[in-house]
Formats: C-alpha cells, sequence, structure tokens
C-alpha cells in the first residue's frame, strides 16, 4: 500500500509527526511505529478491551481506529500512564491483590478503570462489573480485578473528602 | 543437615504467605515481554491460506501472483516443507490400538478440516503477506464433511492411511455391574452433551523462528508452556542437534494447556525460517485462533447409576463418545481427555461396580485435545448430575446423598475401580465446610419464600477429585518424550545473593513467585534477593515445565531439594571460616547463625565474598561448591490426587431463559500452600472458565463442518458483569511423597463449576419437569427444556 499520509499527534505527551498506511490502526501505530508495546491486540475487532487507550482522556479501542484518523488528538497509553503517574495507586492495588496474572488484558484494564475514577463517582461492586464488561480477562475471573478498582476508588474518594474537610 | 531454619512451619516462613509477585509490576506497567512484541533485525511475517472446506481433495495451488507481489519474499506449500519436516503421529503407545494418520506442516493431498492452512506466504509485514493470500488460488474439490462424531464412527475413513475414523477405544470393568444395577431399588439414566469450546487466551499464539544456518542453530520465541518439549519436537523433525535448538518462552498472554500442543502454522513458521534463513514471526489473529487453537470437550456420555433405597450408590456404567477432530494432537495425543474421563467418573464416592466404554472418533472439525481440568468436567459433571437425579428421586437432600456414599477419610489409603491410588483425600470435611461456608440451610429457607413469589433459585454442590503432579505414568510410559522430572540451578552470587533457574514455568500463575518464596524460605534469605529465571532453554535445566498442576508440587519440590543442597554447602564453607561444625549453624535472616542460640556469626555476603574472591583462605584441598544443579522426578503415587467441593446459586428466569449466577463457593484441599493469594486467584478464574463453559462457550459447527461462531463478537466469553464473587475454603492434606507437600490447584476451579451449575440450574428447574443435561446451558436450552420453544 502505497500513498502514506502525514499525521501530527501528541502521545504520552510528546508530540509525534509521522506518514502512516492509511490502513494502519492506531494500534498497529502505536505497537509497531512508536513501540508502544503496552497497548495489546487480541481480538481486533473491538470485543476484548485489551487495546483500549486514552484518545483526549477517553478510553478508545486503539484496534477499531486508523491512525490516520488520530490526527491532532491526543493519545495516553497504559506507558504515559505510568510515567506521569496518573495510576500508580491503581497499580498498586492490582499488585497487592494479584488482579492480574498473564498480564495480557491488563493495560486495557487500568486504561477502564481510570475511565471509573475519572467519572469522579463511587460506584458499587456491581457498577464496576458493568464498567468492566468491555475487558476480557481469561485468568482472573475479576473479582480481584473489581476489589483493586473499588479500593482505589474507596481510597481517592477518602482523600478528597480529608481533603475538602482540611 | 540442620533443617530447623528451613522447617516450613517455623513464625515468618515464607512458605504459607500471601505475597504479591515481583514479575507483575512490569506487567502493570505495559512493559511485558510477549512474543507478540518481539521484532528481530531483518524478520519476516507469516500469514496463512486456508481451507475454505472441511474436507476434500486439493487438485492444484497457483501461488505465481502472489509469489510476484511486491515484499512477498517466499510461498511455500505443503511440498516444500515435507521436504525438511519429518512427519508426526499423535499416538502414545499405553493406549493400545491407539492411531493417528501422520501430519505435516502444510497438507500436500488433502484437507481435513475449514480453517486449515494449506499456503504459506512470507513476506515484509503481515499486511503484505495477507494482500499475497489473497492472491493465491486454491483449486479444492470438496468431500462430504463429517461433523457429527457419532456418524463419523461408521462412515468411511476420513484418513487414507487408516481403516476408519476411530482413533481409541477402551473398556473398563471393574465387575459386578449388571449384578448392581439388577438389584438395584433404582436405577438413573441420563443421556449428556458437552459442547466444544476453546480456550481464548488473550495473547493468541505466537512465535519467532530464528534460524542461524551458519551454526545450523535455531532459537525459537515461542508462546507456549512446554519449551522444553518444542526443543525436543523441532529437533527431532527439522533434524537439527537439540543442543542446537533453544527455546525461549517470555511473558505469555495464558495458555491454559492450549499452547503446548504442536501446531501446522508454528512447524511452518521454524520451516520457513529454516528455508530462509531467517526469522520469521508468526502470529495467529483471533479468526485463526478459533480455527486453528485446539478446542475442547465435545462428549456425548450416557450414564447409568445403581442406588438402593437408602441413598447408596451400588454401580455405575458409562458411555463416553468424544470427538478430537481430524487427527490426534502430538505429543499428547487427544485421548488423554476422554481416558480421565471414564477414569474419574463416580471417583469421590465409596462403589466398586463400575464399567465404562470411550470412543475417541476422528471427524472434520479443528483438532481438540487438552485444556485446563483435561476430562475432569466431564466426569465431574455427569457423576454429580446423577447423584442429584437420584437424590431428587428419593427426596433426599444432595448434602444428604452425598455424605452417605464418600469415601470415608479415614479409610486411606485405597484404590478407585478404575485403578487410580489415592494417597489420602478428604471429602467429607470438605463437604461438612462446604454446608457451612454456604450458610445452606439459610439458602433453603430463602428460596422456598422466593419461590412463594415465583421466584426461581437453583442451589447446586459438586464434588471432585483432581489429578495433580503426573509421574511418568501420565506419558513418558507412553513414549512421549515429555518430562515428569524437573530440574534447576541454584548459585549464590558473590554479593550473598541467590539465583535459582529452574523447568517450570510461568503463564501468570505465580510459578516464580513460589519458587521464589521455596528458595527464599530454604536458604534462609530475605525473598527481595532471589531471582528467579524461567521459560529458556539453554538457561535452565530440562523438565517438564507447567501443565497438568504439576509447577508447585514438582518444581516447588525441585526448588526445595536443590535449595537443601546449596545450603549443606554454604554452612559447609561457613563452617571452615568460623571453624565450627557446619551442623551447629543454621542461616536466617541472610545470615550464618548459631543454631541453637540465633546467635549471627558472618553474613552471606562475607562468607560469599570470600569463597569467590579469597579462596586462597579457605583450607587446602576445599572446593566450594557455590552453584547446585539439581533434579527431581516424582516417586512414590503415580499421582498426588486432590478434592474438593464446590457449591453455585443460580436465579433462574423461565420467561427467557436466563440464569443470573449469584454465587459461587469452593472448598479445595491442595495439600500445604504455599501462597494463599495465588492458590485462591487460581480457582476463581478456574470456576469462571468452568462457568463459560456452563452457560455461554460453544464453538457451534453447521452440518458441513464450519464454524459458524469463530469470532470474538460471536463466541461468548464471560464477562466481568456476568461472573459472581466466589468464596474459598481451604483443607490442607499435604502428600507426603515430598518435603514440601505440595499438590496442584490450577485446574480445581474448572473441574467442577460447571457441575455445581448445572445442579443449581436443575435444582431451580425441579418441579418444572425440565431437566439441563447439556452444557452450555443457553437460555434457547431452557426454553427448549421448559417446553416453552
Amino acid at each position: 500500500m502505497s500513498g502514506k499520509i502525514a499525521v501530527s499527534l501528541t502521545v504520552n505527551s510528546e508530540e509525534v509527526e509521522a506518514f502512516v498506511a492509511p490502513r494502519t490502526t492506531l494500534a498497529d501505530f502505536l505497537r509497531q511505529d512508536l513501540q508502544l508495546t503496552g497497548t495489546h491486540a487480541g481480538c481486533e475487532m473491538g470485543v476484548c478491551g485489551a487495546c483500549l487507550v486514552l484518545i483526549d482522556d477517553q478510553p478508545v479501542h486503539a484496534c477499531l481506529m486508523f491512525a490516520v484518523q488520530v490526527d491532532g488528538c491526543v493519545i495516553e497509553t497504559v506507558e504515559g500512564l505510568t510515567s506521569r503517574d496518573a495510576i500508580t495507586d491503581l497499580q498498586k492495588a492490582f499488585h497487592e491483590r494479584n488482579a492480574l496474572q498473564c498480564g495480557f488484558c491488563t493495560p486495557g484494564m487500568l486504561v477502564s478503570a481510570y475511565g471509573i475514577l475519572s467519572s469522579g463517582k463511587v460506584p458499587s461492586r456491581e457498577e464496576i462489573r458493568d464498567a468492566l464488561s468491555g475487558n476480557y480477562c481469561r485468568c482472573t475471573g475479576y473479582e480481584a480485578i473489581v476489589d483493586a478498582i473499588e479500593r482505589t476508588v474507596g481510597e481517592r474518594w477518602r482523600a478528597k473528602v480529608a481533603e475538602e474537610e482540611a | 543437615m540442620n533443617v530447623s531454619a528451613g522447617s516450613l512451619d517455623r513464625p515468618n516462613s515464607y512458605i504459607g504467605r500471601s505475597v504479591s509477585r515481583p514479575n507483575a509490576k512490569r506487567l502493570l506497567e505495559g512493559k511485558g515481554r510477549y512474543v507478540t512484541d518481539l521484532v528481530l533485525p531483518r524478520m519476516l511475517y507469516a500469514a496463512f491460506v486456508r481451507s475454505p472446506y472441511a474436507h476434500g481433495r486439493i487438485l492444484s495451488i497457483d501461488t505465481d501472483e502472489a509469489a510476484a507481489l511486491a515484499g512477498v519474499r517466499a510461498v511455500f506449500t505443503g511440498k516444500d516443507l515435507a521436504a525438511i519436516c519429518t512427519p508426526w503421529v499423535g499416538t502414545l503407545d499405553h493406549f493400545k490400538n491407539m492411531k493417528s494418520p501422520p501430519q505435516l506442516p502444510l497438507p500436500t493431498e488433502k484437507v481435513t478440516w475449514s480453517g486449515q492452512p494449506v499456503v504459506l506466504i512470507v513476506a515484509d509485514s503481515r499486511a503484505i503477506a495477507e494482500d499475497a493470500a489473497e492472491l493465491v488460488m486454491i483449486d479444492i474439490e470438496e468431500m462430504p464433511a463429517l461433523a457429527d462424531p457419532v456418524e463419523a464412527m461408521s462412515a468411511g475413513a476420513i484418513s487414507e492411511e487408516l481403516d476408519d475414523n476411530l482413533c481409541f477405544s477402551m473398556k473398563l470393568d471393574a465387575g459386578g455391574v449388571d449384578e448392581a444395577l439388577e438389584a438395584a431399588d433404582l436405577t438413573v439414566e441420563q443421556s449428556f452433551i458437552f459442547g466444544r469450546h476453546t480456550a481464548v487466551t488473550l495473547e493468541p499464539r505466537a512465535i519467532v523462528a530464528d534460524y542461524d544456518p551458519s551454526e545450523n542453530r535455531l532459537t525459537a520465541h515461542h508462546a507456549t508452556q512446554t519449551p522444553y518439549q518444542f526443543q525436543d519436537v523441532y529437533s527431532r523433525h527439522f533434524g537439527i542437534p537439540e543442543a542446537n535448538v533453544r527455546v525461549i518462552a517470555p511473558d505469555i498472554g495464558g495458555s491454559f494447556g492450549m499452547k503446548l500442543h504442536v501446531y501446522h502454522e508454528e512447524m511452518a513458521a521454524v520451516g520457513a525460517s529454516i528455508l530462509l534463513g531467517r526469522p520469521v514471526k508468526y502470529v495467529a489473529d483471533r479468526m485463526e485462533s478459533f480455527v486453528s487453537d485446539i478446542h475442547a470437550r465435545d462428549h456425548r456420555v450416557t450414564a447409568r447409576l445403581a442406588v438402593g433405597k437408602d441413598g447408596r450408590i451400588t454401580g455405575m456404567e458409562v458411555d463416553d463418545v468424544t470427538a478430537i477432530g481430524p487427527f490426534s494432537s502430538y505429543p499428547r495425543t487427544s485421548a488423554v481427555e476422554g481416558n480421565q474421563v471414564v477414569r474419574l467418573m463416580g471417583a469421590p464416592y465409596d462403589f466398586s461396580a463400575y464399567r465404562a466404554k470411550l470412543s475417541v472418533v476422528f471427524q472434520n472439525k479443528v483438532q481438540a485435545s487438552q485444556y485446563r481440568a483435561v476430562g475432569h468436567p466431564i466426569a465431574c459433571a455427569v457423576t454429580e448430575c446423577m447423584v442429584d437425579k437420584a437424590a431428587r428421586e428419593l427426596a433426599l437432600d444432595p448434602f444428604d446423598i452425598r455424605g452417605r456414599n464418600l469415601i470415608p477419610d479415614d479409610s486411606y489409603p485405597r484404590k478407585s475401580p478404575t485403578g487410580y491410588q489415592f494417597e489420602k483425600l478428604s471429602h467429607e470435611v470438605c463437604l461438612s465446610r462446604l454446608r457451612s461456608l454456604m450458610n445452606y440451610d439459610s439458602l433453603r429457607e430463602e428460596q422456598a419464600k422466593l419461590r412463594e413469589k415465583g421466584i426461581l433459585r437453583g442451589i447446586g454442590i459438586a464434588l471432585f477429585v483432581e489429578i495433580t503432579n503426573p509421574s511418568p505414568a501420565f506419558y513418558g510410559v507412553g513414549g512421549a518424550r515429555i518430562s515428569a522430572q524437573d530440574g534447576a540451578v541454584v548459585k549464590l552470587t558473590p554479593s550473598g545473593e541467590v539465583h535459582c533457574a529452574i523447568s517450570v514455568t510461568e503463564q501468570g500463575q505465580g510459578t516464580e513467585t513460589v519458587i521464589g518464596q521455596i528458595v527464599a524460605d530454604q536458604l534462609g534469605v530475605d525473598r527481595a534477593k532471589v531471582r528467579i529465571m524461567t521459560g529458556d532453554t539453554d538457561m535452565t535445566p530440562h523438565g517438564g515445565a507447567t501443565w497438568a498442576c504439576r509447577g508447585a508440587g514438582i518444581g516447588g519440590e525441585t526448588a526445595l531439594q536443590a535449595a537443601r543442597r546449596l545450603k549443606a554447602n554454604l554452612l559447609s564453607i561457613a563452617g571452615f571460616i568460623l571453624q565450627a561444625q557446619p551442623g551447629e549453624l543454621d542461616i536466617r535472616e541472610d545470615w550464618i547463625i548459631e543454631a541453637t542460640t540465633g546467635q549471627q556469626r558472618i553474613s552471606l555476603a562475607e562468607v560469599a565474598r570470600i569463597a569467590f574472591f579469597r579462596s586462597d583462605t579457605l583450607p587446602p584441598g576445599t572446593q566450594a561448591q557455590l552453584s547446585v544443579a539439581h533434579h527431581y522426578a516424582p516417586q512414590g503415587y503415580p499421582f498426588a490426587f486432590t478434592n474438593g467441593a464446590q457449591g453455585s446459586l443460580v436465579e433462574v428466569d423461565v420467561e427467557t431463559g436466563f440464569v443470573k449466577i449469584l454465587r459461587h463457593w469452593v472448598v479445595e484441599d491442595c495439600g500445604r500452600i504455599i501462597n494463599p493469594l495465588l492458590v485462591d486467584e487460581q480457582i476463581r478464574g478456574g470456576v469462571v472458565q468452568g462457568l463459560g463453559a456452563a452457560f455461554f462457550e460453544e464453538c457451534l459447527y453447521n452440518a458441513e463442518g464450519q464454524l459458524t461462531n469463530g469470532s470474538l463478537t460471536d463466541y461468548l466469553v464471560p464477562m466481568a458483569c456476568e461472573m459472581p464473587d466466589i468464596e474459598i475454603s481451604h483443607v490442607e492434606t499435604p502428600t507426603r511423597d515430598t518435603e514440601l507437600g505440595a499438590k496442584g490447584v490450577g485446574e480445581a476451579g474448572t473441574a467442577a463449576a460447571s457441575a455445581a451449575a448445572m445442579n443449581a440450574v436443575n435444582d431451580a428447574l425441579a418441579g418444572h419437569g425440565a431437566v439441563l443435561s447439556q452444557i452450555p446451558m443457553t437460555p434457547t436450552r431452557i426454553l427448549k427444556a421448559l417446553g416453552k420453544i
């Protein structure tokens, strides 16, 4: 496929300019062109959630977007969230609760959880389970993941209340 | 040797402690190193052209146009690869009269399932390879597909090398079944269907095969559980000396048994790398996974149970027909599942009259073979459903009828009517624990109250026995070059820290963590100073790796014994340095101590410094042995059987057929628990795979042998919102065959979850004239059973 197209975007706080083939998905662009391999391709049809990234702060399936579609957008992957300490508490909760096994679904889970945490609400377990329905995990059976997110939601909520009271 | 500091039950022991996994942190930061991530210099990408037909004769293949596409480096057909790869046959000698046709990477004459790879394209990118695949013309004369196993049994042979479609058949007869059935007050009979499902690992199968002709050296970066097995397979079938084959299994995105079988695509990728002298990468996409990963189960079982009016089971008869695809998988075969089905039937119960017939049948679907809990869910569901059916007919409570039939906890060791030797199981205590864990009596009260309001809840229980820690009786005796032993090299570093390279492998279950706990515990060092290395045939001793719940039990014992040997060496050196008797010394918290007083004498770091850099100060003739290589193979019982009990609470909507899974409980006895956190998550993950099989997962085929739901939008994987919280309790009956006493746990959850769920659904529907005996229990099947559609 010839006819590469110029795109300009922000990925993990860095300006990126590249020429991409029109058929290259955002997932492939991140993984192959930028070597950001934390974003995983599990089904390439927007079902399993392993490829979730943030586009303009919203969780989006990177396998369902073409790289040319994100021209001008702000993209953040698990690597970016990690390096700016946006999910350190969440990662700690996942680690301590053993809310991951093979780790392949984990970056997508964290992006979904980031979305839950960003909503500012305090969801019930059932609501957390519901919000994770676009993320398949084959190893854990989900309970530990729900526990880890629930714990982080609670900790952030308590920190916020404490801050407001202070 | 003084073992006080290494005693497993001492305070502050790492054994039995919930510690998190050191190697999980990088996965949480997106820094996992999966085969799918790997890029090597000069690497090419593979894509396959697959058969659109389930059965047919290849008339011609035209690859000219594909080969001419810019960026295509090679196009290979069956003949090209057959020239460098010897065929493989998936049989085991101890399965008498078992047969299977020889397999090659790509077919030369016939296609035998829809989705079979026929032509391999190697190109500069996967996209170009897929473009080229569309330009290949294959002319196939379609032949009638044998999709139905019962039909396949009497139809003409799929394989031209064989006379019929019977891969393997077996009869077991412990005697007394006819008499038991004749004398029984009650005979319950039921037929069951267990659908095909598949592993759906989140990371699909992947390999980067890297052949270097200058050294006749193959390095395969392979997403597998069993690198040693593949080292052997690649060496023998491609004629490369074993020492020149290195298989590296880095981070693996799930396996569950699926990634330990030989697949045609991986063999073809290795062949392509040999033919091209360049690295070749193949990653199955999800659509390819559905038509080429092994499928599992696919059983039709008829069972009869003889029961007295006191509820005592007196005999059982079983007939299992299981279909495995066009050949038996390699090198473990597709007969192990059926063999375990008929041998595990009735395992928790105290009766001896048992008879079984097993037929393993070829058909035109993708190969079916070992997947998590091989055979267990079938045996468990059939047994437990039959027991519940008898209980309903005799108006006995499910706990009551089981209590009357369990093998008593004080009656071990004993042998099952199917030949399994049980060292010590704990059915009675597990059943009673389950009852209190579930709060069973309250559940029944609540169920009755809700029933008055028209809400149908069901409570189901299931007992199980699980096969773990297999000895050479599993594969070795059948001629398969699959190790039952494991090996470890434990070494002291010059700073007094520890490195352990071991042959069990990690797929996220926490293998490296538990091995680290054991080594740290036995050597008396901080866990943070122990580095575990796995998954590389060049860097670790040869061993069985991780499957059949052997990682902790066999790998753990290997590590324990290796660490004890290194410790003895270190105490001997310390004895020279301190002019003390080694037997009076011990190691605790990185220090050589006085065993009796606990007084610190010299740090391990100082011992290491002297031994590595100032050996001149040691007595003449002393050669400090600072690394230990040690192998361990299980002896004693051929398997370490575990047991447990599960409970399920569901709510069935009789108008829609939908089932809400409300709660699930597991009581499990895996012997000594090394890390409760990891054990519990193994159980939960296993349960959810069992519930997936019970309610959602099924590979649906039409009469032409076409998979009709082969994508992740159509094939239903359990989601977070559908799964319940799972409560777990443990009973610990360590095996006395090892010092460690650990048995396996990875398959326990899957073994009985679908049985408990099936009993729960049938309990909910009791009184509605509906009995479900097919899984998955889809809304349609439930409504059909209710006569609503």
